[in-house]
């Protein structure tokens, strides 16, 4: 398996996408994308269905052409060549075995086509990579889901590609089978140094695996990278939103310090430091993810540092395991979400009791964009 | 599911059927007891016939139960041109009926896929045929290329044709006429495959690799075999024993004449039960081997 | 981004060919339908409606055919039913001697008809049966069951046997749930069935011709009339049974398509 494997090493490409345009009749599927994944990375495309990320795989993939832009891996412009020319293979998303062939047969079909001397001893090998290497015999439908997804692998990783393409490999796959193939998925890129370019509609699957997350909404990428920095500082409604939970608050900026900028929430001032706020002036929406504010039962002391709204009253509590959520409706703002750790202490508050809502400044983040039905001044998306 | 194409396409039942006992033979009885009096029976009395002698009387189309096993032997060495003949039309249509079957198959099973209005309106001009007699057909060939026709005036005049020679009466004629009447027994099946499978592995070729042309190779051909197969049966089973396109009134003449027109003109008009008994047993010898070797293949759950 | 290419409108091209050799001689029989001609209607002779509009004053036409729809009808009813059941037993029950089943009813699809005709001609002719009307009807549903068993298998198999079952948790008694429940569901495939029962006996020859005696069908009468020339009023009737029947596969499609269209918005 570790002969296989360094055979890989270094030789993944990069891939670079030039304004890339993909209509059909009646839609654009993708509108003006560009994109560059640095050889060797996990990347994911992250976006709920049909935003245009499969469609983006299917035109690395060469399954469809771009209306316009252009493709390169490792610099060469590959748009004008048909799939099997491409240095690209993909894990599809039904996997996409052969039913006729064995399971052999089905990891060295890619080898035999190019006609790389040894295509048995090569596949057998692939398939003990993926520890399937009994069942080579065996024809794909006898095979579970999970050993039909490692069965796909075998069959894209077995050609060495420049780029390996997953198409929501692990979408079929209960809970508990998922999160184990993603760790051996990301273990095997890891081992293997190949570019992946993953694409999932499952939040945490991407934040999981991936080196660099694009959220793609509509056609176009709304935010694009590291995972933890997607989550601390969402760029827009959409991606705070898709990517984790989140408390928005929309009003008009009151103040505009050397520090922070402040908006009015019906006479409720809050504040996000002026370097995690897109916008300065006019009507603005602050979020707040729900772990990171808290709940008072006595009104706690004002601070500069501190967002301060309330009092509210508790009307939903729920217990999932690790973490207890409060829903606190807060008068003229709206309701708004708390997650506290659960640390051993039975639920602190009970239901209809009157709260304080704070977090700290510094956790703040002013989006680009305003939440779509802000009838009134503030709303809380969760 | 070999003549699925005929109903409508329902995907294969994952449900196990779970009722058992008695019911199941009320139901079935009925129907099996019909094919089992006018089915087997006949087939049975069929190979008697075959075996039968003239009665003392020696009157024409009297016979007596005998045991003339050299019945075969006479028919085989009187007849024994027809039976290449039949075979030889057969394959040949048959091969035609299939290289002009699969692309439309699949441009209707694959390409149309995602305009269902076009793959509707073309599924119905396939069966259109159906829907008109089959005789009515066969004469209407046979006036487009009737000696006084422009086809063949164009053809002799253009020296591909001599001036004494015709189209209707020659074995080309009878094999069109075959390939034509039995091109939906082909499409259908090969269809109902192809509408089936899954782009998916096409892509998944591609992807690995091969080119277009490997890829139907590899691929869409062995996955679309079943289709083949019982389309194939479809389409020789029936052209073996068809007597109206290689008849002289129709597309054939004399030297064209098949199993079919022998076992026609020996059972109604000259009454030679026997000889006629003899050649469908022999036709039905052929046929049941061909299906047996399908069924070696492909097991009897996918017959119906 | 490719340039136009041939290859790319090849395999459509081909398939629009292969569709108007198919419809070449349905053009040639309306058409002639259409032909004022006297007594063979082989060369065009001018266009006229006399032939539709007088189509019974030639002589056995349109009795042949009125019989053959009778013989359609009778036969399709009892075909029907008896494959019906077959292919009810078939998909939900168990049973001993499943492929012997298979096979006996795959067989008379994959008979010659030429076999089949003289087979139970024998058959009639040792049991000194007289040839006519019930001989025609007994070979018919023969050759069509069949076909019917098919059809309807097909419906079956796609039934969810889940909703039989809610039938019966939900008070029904076995008739009731069949007539309720898993007969409305199985009708449209036995619409089929019945339809192709009816076409499959409506154009038979072959078969009819071993064990008609003297009785006439449609397709016999053609067969007889060609020696010496079919007359128009043949074409006629052709074309007619054929506008009628694609008129009403059209319609069924173009119900179900935008049934379709309007699921998937």
């Amino acid at each position: 398996m570790h002969k296989l494997a360094t055979e890989f090493v270094a030789r993944g490409a990069d891939l670079e996408l030039v304004g890339i345009r993909k209509e059909y009749p009646g839609f654009t599927a993708i509108e003006n994308l560009d994109l560059h994944i640095p050889a060797g990375e996990f990347f994911a495309l992250l976006g709920p269905s049909g935003c245009g990320k499969t469609t983006t795989l299917r035109l690395v993939a060469g399954l469809d052409e771009p209306t316009s832009g252009k493709i390169l891996i490792g610099g060469k412009d590959i748009t004008a060549t048909k799939p099997h020319e491409r240095p690209v293979n993909t894990v599809f998303q039904s996997y996409a075995l052969f039913p006729h062939m064995s399971v052999l047969e089905n990891v060295a079909f890619g080898l035999k086509q190019r006609k790389i001397a040894e295509p048995m001893p090569k596949a057998q090998a692939a398939l003990d990579l993926v520890e399937l290497g009994h069942l080579a015999l065996r024809k794909p439908q006898q095979l579970s889901g999970g050993q039909q997804q490692r069965v796909a692998l075998a069959r894209a990783l077995v050609n060495r590609p420049s780029l390996l393409l997953l198409d929501e490999p692990l979408g079929a796959l209960d809970l508990k089978l998922r999160r184990q193939m993603q760790i051996e998925l990301k273990a095997i890129q890891m081992e293997v140094g190949l570019t992946f370019l993953h694409v999932t509609h499952d939040q945490e699957e991407a934040m999981d695996m991936a080196d660099t997350v694009a959220v793609m909404n509509k056609g176009r990428i709304e935010q694009m990278g590291a995972p933890e920095k997607l989550y601390d500082r969402p760029k827009t409604v959409f991606v705070s939103k898709f990517l984790g939970q989140s408390n928005l608050f929309v009003g008009e900026v009151v103040e505009s310090g050397i520090e922070s900028v402040s908006i009015n929430v019906s006479g409720n001032k809050i504040s996000v430091p002026k370097a995690r706020a897109e916008n300065q002036n006019g009507t603005i929406a602050i979020g707040v993810r729900p772990e990171k504010a808290m709940f008072h039962e006595q009104e706690p002391q004002r601070s500069s540092e501190v967002n301060l709204i309330g009092p509210g009253e508790i009307i939903d509590i729920r217990f999932t395991g690790v973490s207890n959520q409060y829903l606190i409706e807060i008068p003229a703002i709206g309701n708004v979400t708390v997650f506290a750790q659960n640390i051993g202490k039975s639920p602190v508050v009970e239901l209809g009791a009157k709260v304080w809502v704070s977090w700290k400044v510094e956790h703040s983040f002013g989006l680009a964009d305003l939440p779509a039905n802000t009838h009134t001044e503030s709303i809380s998306v969760v | 599911m070999a003549f699925a194409a005929f109903g409508q396409n329902a995907g294969p039942s994952t449900v196990a059927p779970t009722k058992s006992g008695r019911v199941a033979w009320i139901l079935l009885l009925p129907g099996l007891m019909y094919l089992g009096l006018f089915f087997l029976t006949p087939l049975f009395s069929l190979i008697i016939t075959s075996l039968q002698v003239p009665d003392a009387s020696g009157e024409i189309g009297r016979y007596q139960y005998g045991f003339a096993i050299e019945n075969y032997w006479l028919v085989i060495e009187s007849y024994w041109p027809h039976i290449i003949r039949s075979f030889a039309y057969a394959l040949a249509a048959t091969v035609l009926a299939l290289l002009i079957s699969y692309p439309l198959a699949y441009f209707i099973g694959v390409k149309a896929r995602r305009r269902p209005l076009l793959q509707g309106l073309m599924l119905t001009l396939v069966i259109a045929p159906f829907f008109i007699s089959f005789l009515l057909r066969t004469i209407a060939w046979k006036q487009i290329f009737s000696n006084e026709s422009w086809i063949v005036n164009s053809l002799q005049s253009s020296g591909l044709l001599a001036s004494d020679q015709y189209l209707v009466g020659t074995p080309f004629m009878v094999i069109f006429g075959l390939t034509y009447a039995f091109i939906p027994f082909m499409t259908l099946p090969i269809y109902s495959t192809l509408e089936r499978l899954d782009i998916r592995y096409l892509e998944a070729g591609a992807d690995l690799y091969a080119g277009p042309a490997t890829t139907f190779r590899k691929i869409t051909l062995p996955l679309s075999m079943p289709g083949i197969i019982s389309g194939t049966l479809l389409t020789f089973i029936p052209i073996a024993g068809d007597y109206v396109n290689a008849s002289r009134d129709f597309l054939g003449s004399t030297e064209t004449a098949m199993i079919g027109n022998v076992v026609e003109t020996n059972y109604l008009q000259i009454n030679d039960y026997p000889a006629a008994s003899a050649l469908s047993v022999l036709l039905m010898l052929a046929i049941l081997l061909l299906v047996t070797f399908y069924v070696k293949r492909s097991g009897t759950d996918d017959l119906l | 981004m490719r340039k136009f290419s041939f290859g790319k409108y090849a395999l459509a091209i081909y398939s629009l060919l292969a569709i108007i050799y198919l419809l070449i001689p349905i053009a040639y029989t309306f058409a002639f339908s259409f032909n004022d001609s006297v007594k063979s209607n082989i060369s065009w002779r001018g266009f006229t409606l006399d032939k539709w509009t007088g189509v019974c004053n030639q002589q056995g036409v349109c009795e042949a055919f009125a019989n053959s729809v009778l013989i359609g009808v009778i036969s399709t009813l009892i075909a029907t039913a008896l494959g019906t059941m077959i292919a009810i037993a078939l998909v939900r029950y168990r049973f001993r001697f499943r492929s012997a089943v298979s096979l006996l009813l795959f067989l008379p699809m994959a008979t010659p008809e030429v076999v089949l005709g003289a087979g139970l001609a024998s058959q009639f002719l040792s049991m000194g049966t007289q040839k006519g009307f019930i001989t025609i009807i007994i070979a018919h549903v023969m050759f069509c069951l069949s076909f019917v068993v098919v059809t309807v298998k097909a419906r079956v198999a796609s039934l969810d046997p889940a909703l039989e079952e809610a039938g019966r948790d939900l008070y029904g008694s076995p008739a009731q749930v069949f007539w309720k429940i898993t007969f409305p569901l199985l009708l449209p495939g036995i619409i089929s069935a019945a339809l192709l029962a009816f076409a499959l006996s409506f154009d038979d020859f072959i078969i009819t011709n071993f064990n008609a005696g003297p009785e006439t069908t449609f397709p016999k009468f053609v067969y007889t009339a060609a020696a010496r020339g079919i007359p128009a009023e043949a074409n006629v009737i052709g074309s007619a049974v054929f506008i009628l029947a694609i008129a009403i596969v059209m319609t069924v499609q173009i119900r179900t398509s935008i049934k379709q269209k309007r699921l998937s918005k």
